[in-house]
């Protein structure tokens, strides 16, 4: 089998994974080695595939053999699919050549169970040790770190890539046990807790000696499959949250579960993946992250799922609207953040001109504030946009309206004169 | 006292416009216009030829970056945006700059920082796309590439390509602005070019070629296709350059045309492909 076979077999078995970043790292360029990781905050994407995912590392399998058979996956042992393994020779010449020519940022490396997770880990440490030191390759490696594998390898993994991750895949226990049999939930945190003591264990090192070598400099990140399993987003808002508190993660990902294959205990092949859901929840992850929004203030045990039509932001402001309006000359950072159509960049922007003078109404859309957002919720120097009426019910109908043309995956509905809906 | 309006006329360089600042406050002139002489078009509006000195240029910049370092390098990232009359929206950021003090540079709404702020933004936001759609083919042991870019990013891609780079020898052709960047032994220049054609690939760089555009079209999940948010993220306009979206001449090697097998993945989205305006297989190369 020639190189272009494998690299299609083993790019179409990894491309669910939803992890493409190249940010965290921060290394620079070596005499006599190739490349750097990128130093820009957003990392650096090299191009979007026709899904509209970003493409920045080549993002492959070792080998798509996999001895589990976890039921939502292509690569589980029963599946019947041509099955491909890279040496590691292929895999760095492909590594290398991809990113001289400025293709990719660096290499992604995932691989389905070969024999076991220990040897399976063992030929990933074969291939990034060759990348790393005969092909002196300096770029950006994220590896995936497979549940129940022996600590000393995954720290030898650490030693060679730049992020970890290790996926959760199915966000509860019980959905662990009816679809991926062979996984439990200890053997998925065990590693996650090993690189996260790790990586504490390494900062302090590196204070006291220069050269000390990085365990993950870019952290660890994981994946959760929604629409899979029957859990709510309240309940996989909280795993997040619990997974950024007490696990240090860099990010947390959600990936659509695309049906691809029949099973009794999963949706049916015909159920289009969940976007708008995965959207919502990726928005949700965003507060959290970014604007100090926390998972029992979006949701509770009333409200376990969010409103497909307004974001999460939105919902939060039309169940609290007491806190509104918000005078953007006063208010503080954190309470900017709070209104919709403000975000971390608009509210700096605030922050810093607002020094400069009074800000009017007409000075916020230049800040990068999204007023058709933004409008229902702020005062600027006590006034708020001129000829706006609205009563609680009109500004929900307002928020839905000002979204929906942003909106993926809108169901085509036929309208009739006398349906009484919104 | 600066009463007399008139145009300014110089030859494009940074230099040449700081010295049309330079002349304004000599003469006392308020600028109307700043044209590149090779744009402008006689009028019956008053106009004066300003000659480059470079004592002056640097005695204007120093003053400004004495009053704000950020307004330095805002006007000398201004200069290289494809903003239209940039000379003139930068000549006013100068004036109120020396006028009122850096206070209003704070304010990103400010009328006279606003246009000037956003095209910078413009300029900033194109290189750091570049910085990923740069595609780079290896000829003879060098890299090459050619962008179409709508502001003059080389200056700003520099210190990225030149640092990842590092060991390498590699140009970057910018069609629009008809200049290059070369690096070559720690070395980087950008000079002008005016045409430059890319040489065909032999085997191997074909070969690299047909592997990525593989990966690419394999890689997206048919279930999510999803062209608009393709197209946001990553407009149409860079697609001419890349790799992964030419005909399949781009992939075929100059000297066996018949051995390659055609790009096309099984079960893949195979990628659009965009009309070449420029003959990328046209023999022969400066370079």
């Amino acid at each position: 089998m020639d190189v272009l076979e494998k690299l299609t077999i083993l790019t179409d078995a990894a491309k669910y994974d939803a992890a493409c970043t190249s940010s965290g790292g921060n290394r620079t360029a070596k005499k006599g080695y190739i490349g750097n990781t990128s130093s820009s905050v957003a990392g650096c994407c090299h191009s979007f595939s026709a899904d509209g995912r970003c493409v920045t590392l080549l993002k492959v399998l070792m080998t798509n053999k996999c001895v589990y058979d976890c039921k939502y996956c292509v690569n589980r042992r029963s599946n019947d699919t041509k099955r491909a393994a890279f040496t590691p020779e292929e895999l760095a010449d492909l590594t290398i050549n991809f990113y001289r020519r400025n293709y990719i940022e660096g290499l992604f490396l995932s691989s389905g169970v070969f024999r076991s997770p220990d040897y399976t880990t063992e030929l990933m440490i074969q291939s990034l040790r060759l990348l790393r030191e005969r092909y002196r390759f300096n770029g950006y490696i994220h590896a995936k770190a497979i549940p129940g594998t022996s600590p000393e390898l995954v720290e030898q993994l650490g030693l060679l890539a730049d992020r970890l991750s290790v996926n959760i895949e199915l966000p509860s226990e019980a959905g662990l046990k009816t679809l991926a049999p062979d996984k439990s939930k200890a053997a998925i945190l065990a590693p996650m807790r090993q690189i996260q003591t790790r990586n504490q264990q390494n900062k302090e090192e590196l204070v006291k000696y220069r050269h000390a070598p990085k365990f993950a400099p870019a952290g660890q990140s994981t994946q959760l499959i929604v629409g899979a399993t029957p859990d709510t987003d309240f309940h996989i808002l909280r795993l997040t949250q619990g997974l950024y508190d007490r696990y240090k993660l860099k990010r947390v990902f959600y990936s659509a579960y695309v049906p691809v294959v029949e099973h009794a205990l999963l949706p049916s092949k015909d159920v289009k993946p969940p976007l708008l859901r995965e959207h919502r929840l990726y928005q949700a992850d965003w507060l959290l992250r970014f604007y100090g929004f926390r998972a029992e203030e979006l949701l509770d045990d009333q409200h376990q799922d969010f409103d497909p039509r307004v974001d999460p932001k939105c919902s939060w402001a039309l169940a609290h609207l007491d806190f509104f309006p918000v005078e953007v000359n006063t208010a503080d950072y954190e309470a900017l953040l709070r209104v919709p159509g403000i975000g971390v960049v608009s509210a700096r922007r605030i922050l810093a001109a607002r020094r400069a003078g009074p800000l009017h109404i007409e000075n916020l859309p230049k800040l990068g504030v999204v007023m058709k957002r933004a409008q229902y919720f702020l005062t600027a120097s006590g006034k708020m946009p001129d000829g706006l009426r609205f009563t609680p019910d009109s500004l929900l109908r307002g928020l839905i309206a000002a979204e929906r043309p942003a909106l993926p995956q809108q169901d085509m509905v036929q309208l009739s004169l006398f349906d009484t809906a919104v | 006292m600066m009463d007399h309006e008139m145009i300014y006329i110089y030859d494009g360089s940074f230099d040449g416009f700081l010295c049309c600042v330079f002349d304004s406050y000599a003469n006392k002139e308020v600028l109307t216009a700043i044209c590149c002489d090779e744009d402008f078009i006689p009028t019956l509006f008053a106009s004066r030829l300003i000659e480059t000195d470079k004592s002056h240029a640097n005695r204007v910049l120093k003053k400004i970056v004495k009053v704000s370092p950020y307004a330095g390098n805002l006007l000398q990232k201004g200069f290289l945006t494809c903003m239209p009359d940039k000379e003139l929206h930068l000549y006013r950021l100068v004036v109120k700059l020396l006028q009122e003090g850096p206070g209003f540079l704070r304010n990103y709404s400010d009328e006279i920082l606003f246009p000037v702020i956003t095209a910078v933004r413009h300029l900033n936001s194109e290189a750091h796309l570049l910085k990923g759609f740069v595609r780079f083919s290896e000829l003879g042991g060098v890299l090459g590439s050619e962008i179409e870019p709508k502001n003059r990013v080389l200056p700003v891609l520099r210190s990225h390509f030149c640092a990842r780079y590092m060991n390498d020898t590699f140009f970057i052709y910018d069609r629009t602005h008809k200049e290059a960047l070369f690096y070559a032994a720690g070395k980087a220049v950008i000079c002008p070019l005016e045409d430059f054609r890319m040489a065909p690939p032999d085997e191997t760089e074909a070969a690299y070629r047909i592997l990525w555009k593989r990966f690419y079209d394999t890689i997206a999940i048919k279930e999510r296709y999803n062209p608009k948010c393709r197209m946001r993220n990553m407009p149409k306009r860079y697609w001419n350059t890349m790799t992964e979206f030419q005909d399949d001449s781009y992939f075929k090697a100059q000297n066996s045309p018949a051995a390659v097998p055609a790009p096309v993945a099984r079960d893949g989205i195979p990628a659009p492909v965009t009309p070449s305006g420029y003959g990328q297989s046209a023999p022969g190369s400066d370079f």
